[in-house]
């Protein structure tokens, strides 16, 4: 038998061996964006180097960093803002107004995810044209609102299934009307679920890659346009291409890492418990 | 509410820039190094021009490709300036999706610009777009291992003293492969280089009645060549490597030899980016059965499609962008090696250029010699030595890219490959409405 | 039971008008794309020929459903979809139990296990192409090399499995995320009372801590088929569908049609095709995980 501390000290060695094997392949991502190009491709791989900022300089001289990471950040966040919007009232309605149809309302929503994006381009493509969308941050919103909506509605409606009852029958006992009731009542009670919808839903929108690419051109490209700038460019400049993609992911990993705790309490209330 | 604010700002925003710098114009361009020095140039345009400002999109190839042909055929209006290859050039010209590029300024010198590639640009006697950078496909090879295993490069090398070579200097304990040759599937990768060697070999895509020949006796024994040379004395993951990977290897040190454009001359001669820049020798595409179609030609053109809602101010960038004051510009800026090549006879009279690319004279005679009008020793309906000017090669060329990988990295064997291949492109041609 | 009813009825009203948006937004989203995409499907309809034109009939149809690189990528599609579902949720349970203990550094190591998840697809494809993966310049080449054996050319070599590899890599975080929060509110009391019935730490997982786990591990395999169904920057980064058609999906096929070949006929009866086939597992996969979502 082992002791505590000893079978402590194991699975902290097992733990971590695991988390930096899983990690590694962005640790080398951001290493090497510090290293010069014949550092990055050289062999027997180099861990120890004079680091540069050479890579970094190149890239944000190529690009307009700011206006892409703006983008990104606007897309995200006000499409997942609207899904909340439109999402909240339907998931209410499905927790605790259900019908006969609710389930299958449910399923018809998810299963709208499932249809490949390249097999309609094509008409939303024209669409936008004639509503003057293409390039504009407006239309990528309603694009993403509309990609994660079903998942949202869904992750809404689990929280809000498992409020009890009885609390809102009291509420509307005391005269509140619907919107008090959510306002005061469901939101304050499932505000960690909500969060940790919302997170998912930036986190989503932020990694888009392919309507991002597709309907934007230059003033509303975000983050995953300027990824495709600096993909297999000529010669394979390997420590550029770690410096843009460090830069492209460094805010919603840090994102990630401060809302971790957030995530995980919000998730506990609902889906997954 | 505060969402609405927040949107209606957005589109505010959106508008302002618009309306505020009356001649913006977006150009749209391939992230290839001299695309990105053209970029890094933008100040010097503005400066010259100052009521225009260029806002740049620039993506892979691939996918600027695929936003290109999106917009110009459903008419999007995005772009006012872009970046095609000369397989597009002739398609859309005849859709009547490209500005027409009569009238240029005398100074512009057309004249200068080199036959074949000029040729390439024009429909009806009419030019459509203007060339930025061309290349042709010719040989490098180290001239170090050549000397240490006692070989002589020939002035016109053949296929089979390729393959002699590529065993003697084929050395794979120390990483040094004896030919490194495209894999990666794709019309525009691993079949530029087939086709050419495809040609050699006396094939060619279709019959005069637009009847696909992939799995004829000269596909057969060129790619049985191909396949055969790359497993014996090719770098591991041959199939994934393109264009840029195999540049890479040859930069490194990695590759005996390697059969490519000539645009990577200028890289592989730069002592900063290449560690084998002092021991780089050139020769001509290698020959097998005929010299006919045996190396290629490629453009990137700068072109004004017909959507665009600031023609005049396109006209003067694709002008500036294509001119001999641009490739001045760029040799006194960033040096002689990286000026944009292939393009101008001017270029090639220069003596500074003469001086810094001693490969210059290579690359003319390589752009020269290609026949993108009379590509194959048989005769053949279409134009374009490495591709097919047709819409639907795009798809018949990457099909049997991917077969062909198929074969090289093992899975399937030569004959399979092409009757497969064969097999989709009369599919593809009958859907089209060949036949 | 009368107001229960009377309740119902107009709880039916109040549903159907806060409902509305979503699925009014939802319909046209689906609706008029989709609509188009039917027309579409029946029309001869190149981008870059528009000579070509007018009434296809089945023929868009015929020609996807002749081509033997259809089956080929359906047959794909699935096998990545259940190797990647597979790799996940079982190496998700292993983790969260595993990250549930108490260890040194828990929060820090935490966090680095699920970082995959943060990254964009296309990034995560680059870097395990060029800097993992690669046969001459990469980690896992170096590793081989340094303990004696031929680097393995994984992206000709093993297309499909190299996919699945980054796939289980971006989504195995997810899953641990989802199963770790699942694994925390398990009661601590009743593990303890097994223990003191005498219940080895197997038995307490095959028959406490699984059976618990049910619900989220049908969250997993739902969320992530959602997602897996549509993988495309992977394929297109690293083996372009290749080599031949070994590592071709669905969605990477509708992709060659649509964007290389630019016919919109056929890439948009392949569309149509794929919302049937997706709705066939909805119907199959779903359902019966939608079962474990109720109770």
């Amino acid at each position: 038998m082992y002791t505590s501390l000893s079978r402590k000290l194991l699975l902290t060695l097992l733990a971590w061996l695991i988390a930096l094997i899983i990690f590694f392949p962005i640790f080398w991502m951001i290493l090497t964006s510090f290293k010069t190009e014949f550092e990055a491709i050289s062999t027997p791989p180099t861990l120890f180097f004079e680091p540069t900022l050479a890579g970094y300089r190149e890239v944000m001289a190529r690009a307009d960093y700011n206006t892409f990471a703006f983008n990104s950040f606007a897309v995200s966040v006000g499409s997942t803002l609207l899904a909340l919007l439109v999402g909240l009232p339907a998931a209410y309605s499905m927790a605790f107004l259900p019908t006969k149809r609710t389930r299958g309302t449910l399923l018809w929503m998810l299963s709208t995810k499932m249809l490949p994006p390249v097999g309609v381009l094509m008409p939303i493509y024209l669409i936008f044209r004639d509503l003057g969308l293409l390039d504009s941050l407006t239309g990528l919103i309603v694009i993403y609102m509309l990609m994660n909506l079903p998942i949202v509605v869904w992750m809404l409606y689990t929280f809000f299934r498992d409020v009890p009852r009885e609390i809102l029958e009291a509420a509307r006992m005391d005269g509140a009307g619907t919107l008090q009731e959510v306002l005061y009542l469901l939101v304050p009670l499932t505000l960690p679920g909500i969060a940790s919808t919302g997170l998912l839903s930036v986190i989503l929108s932020w990694n888009e890659a392919f309507w991002s690419i597709n309907l934007t051109t230059s003033d509303a490209a975000p983050l995953t346009a300027f990824i495709a700038s600096f993909s297999s460019p000529e010669g394979l400049f390997w420590a550029r291409l770690s410096a843009a993609s460090t830069m492209a992911v460094a805010p919603i990993l840090l994102f990630g890492w401060m809302t971790q705790k957030q995530m995980v309490r919000g998730l506990t209330f609902g889906a997954v418990k | 509410m505060r969402l609405h604010h927040g949107l209606s700002l957005f589109g505010m925003l959106a508008l302002a820039s618009a309306s505020v710098q009356a001649e913006t114009i977006t150009v749209a361009t391939v992230n290839n190094n001299d695309m990105i020095v053209m970029q890094s140039l933008t100040d010097a345009f503005e400066k010259s021009h100052p009521d225009i400002k260029v806002n740049w999109v620039v993506l892979e190839e691939n996918v600027l490709r695929q936003r290109l042909t999106t917009d110009i055929a459903t008419n999007g209006g995005q772009y006012d300036v872009m970046t095609i290859g000369n397989y597009e050039v002739p398609i859309w010209a005849r859709q009547n999706w490209l500005e027409p590029l009569n009238d240029l300024p005398a100074n512009y010198r057309v004249d200068d610009l080199l036959k074949p590639v000029r040729d390439a640009l024009t429909v009806n006697d009419t030019l459509y777009a203007l060339p930025f950078y061309a290349e042709s496909s010719m040989t490098y090879y180290r001239t170090d291992l050549f000397d240490k295993a006692g070989i002589r490069m020939s002035e016109h090398p053949t296929w089979d003293e390729v393959r002699g070579w590529a065993e003697k200097i084929n050395d794979p304990q120390n990483e040094v492969y004896g030919i490194c040759l495209r894999g990666k599937p794709g019309w525009g990768e691993n079949m530029a280089f087939l086709s050419t060697l495809v040609n050699t070999y006396g094939g060619r895509w279709f019959d005069t009645d637009w009847h696909p020949e992939i799995n004829s006796r000269a596909w057969q024994d060129a790619v049985s060549f191909y396949v055969d040379l790359m497993n014996q004395y090719g770098p591991p993951g041959a199939s994934s490597n393109g264009y840029n990977e195999n540049q890479a290897l040859f930069a490194s040190g990695k590759c005996g030899m390697w059969v490519d454009s000539t645009a990577a001359a200028g890289r592989l001669f730069n002592p900063q980016e290449s560690q084998v820049a002092d021991k780089l020798g050139f020769a001509p595409a290698p020959v097998a059965k005929t010299p006919k179609g045996a190396n290629w030609l490629w453009s990137w053109n700068l072109a004004i499609p017909a959507s665009s809602d600031a023609k005049d101010a396109a006209r003067q960038f694709v002008t500036w962008a294509t001119s001999e004051e641009y490739v001045d510009l760029v040799g006194k800026d960033k040096g002689w090696t990286s000026v944009p090549p292939g393009t101008r006879t001017s270029t090639y009279d220069n003596k500074q250029y003469q001086q810094a690319a001693p490969f210059a004279s290579f690359v003319l005679n390589a752009i020269e010699s290609a026949t993108p009008n009379d590509p194959t020793q048989p005769p053949v309906p279409y134009t374009g030595v490495q591709f097919v000017s047709i819409p639907e090669f795009q798809s018949i060329g990457t099909q049997t890219g991917q077969m062909i990988a198929a074969a090289l990295s093992g899975q399937r064997s030569v004959k399979d490959a092409l009757d497969e291949a064969q097999r989709s492109a009369e599919r593809t041609m009958r859907q089209a409405g060949y036949y | 039971m009368q107001r229960r009813a009377s309740g119902r009825t107009v709880g039916g009203m109040r549903a159907l008008l806060l409902q509305a948006p979503a699925v009014s937004l939802l319909l046209v989203w689906m609706l008029i794309p989709l609509g188009m995409t039917l027309w579409f499907s029946f029309q001869r309809y190149n981008l870059l020929n528009p000579m070509i034109s007018g009434f296809a009939g089945w023929n868009n149809y015929t020609f996807l459903l002749t081509d033997p690189a259809l089956w080929i990528a359906i047959g794909n599609t699935l096998l990545m979809v259940c190797w990647v579902l597979g790799i996940t949720v079982i190496g998700g349970v292993l983790l969260a139990v595993l990250f549930h203990q108490e260890f040194f550094g828990r929060g820090i190591a935490r966090l680095l296990v699920i970082s995959p998840f943060f990254i964009m697809p296309t990034v995560s494809a680059l870097v395990w192409k060029n800097m993992m993966m690669h046969p001459v310049n990469g980690i896992f080449a170096w590793l081989f090399k340094l303990a004696g054996l031929q680097p393995i050319d994984w992206f000709s070599s093993y297309p499909l499995t190299s996919i699945v590899i980054i796939v289980s890599w971006e989504w195995l975080p997810f899953a641990l995320l989802i199963l770790l929060t699942a694994i925390q509110s398990l009661d601590d009391d009743q593990i303890e009372a097994a223990r003191m019935d005498g219940a080895g730490p197997l038995a307490i997982f095959w028959f406490i801590t699984l059976p618990h786990l049910k619900r989220a591990i049908s969250v997993v395999v739902m969320i992530e088929m959602i997602f897996l169904l549509t993988i495309f920057a992977e394929i297109f980064v690293t083996t372009s569908g290749g080599p031949g058609l070994a590592s071709t999906t669905l969605a990477y096929l509708i992709y060659l049609r649509a964007l290389l070949d630019f016919n919109i006929g056929i890439a948009s009866a392949g569309g149509v095709i794929a919302i049937i086939l997706a709705n066939l597992v909805a119907i199959f996969l779903i359902r019966t995980v939608a079962r474990n979502l109720e109770t």
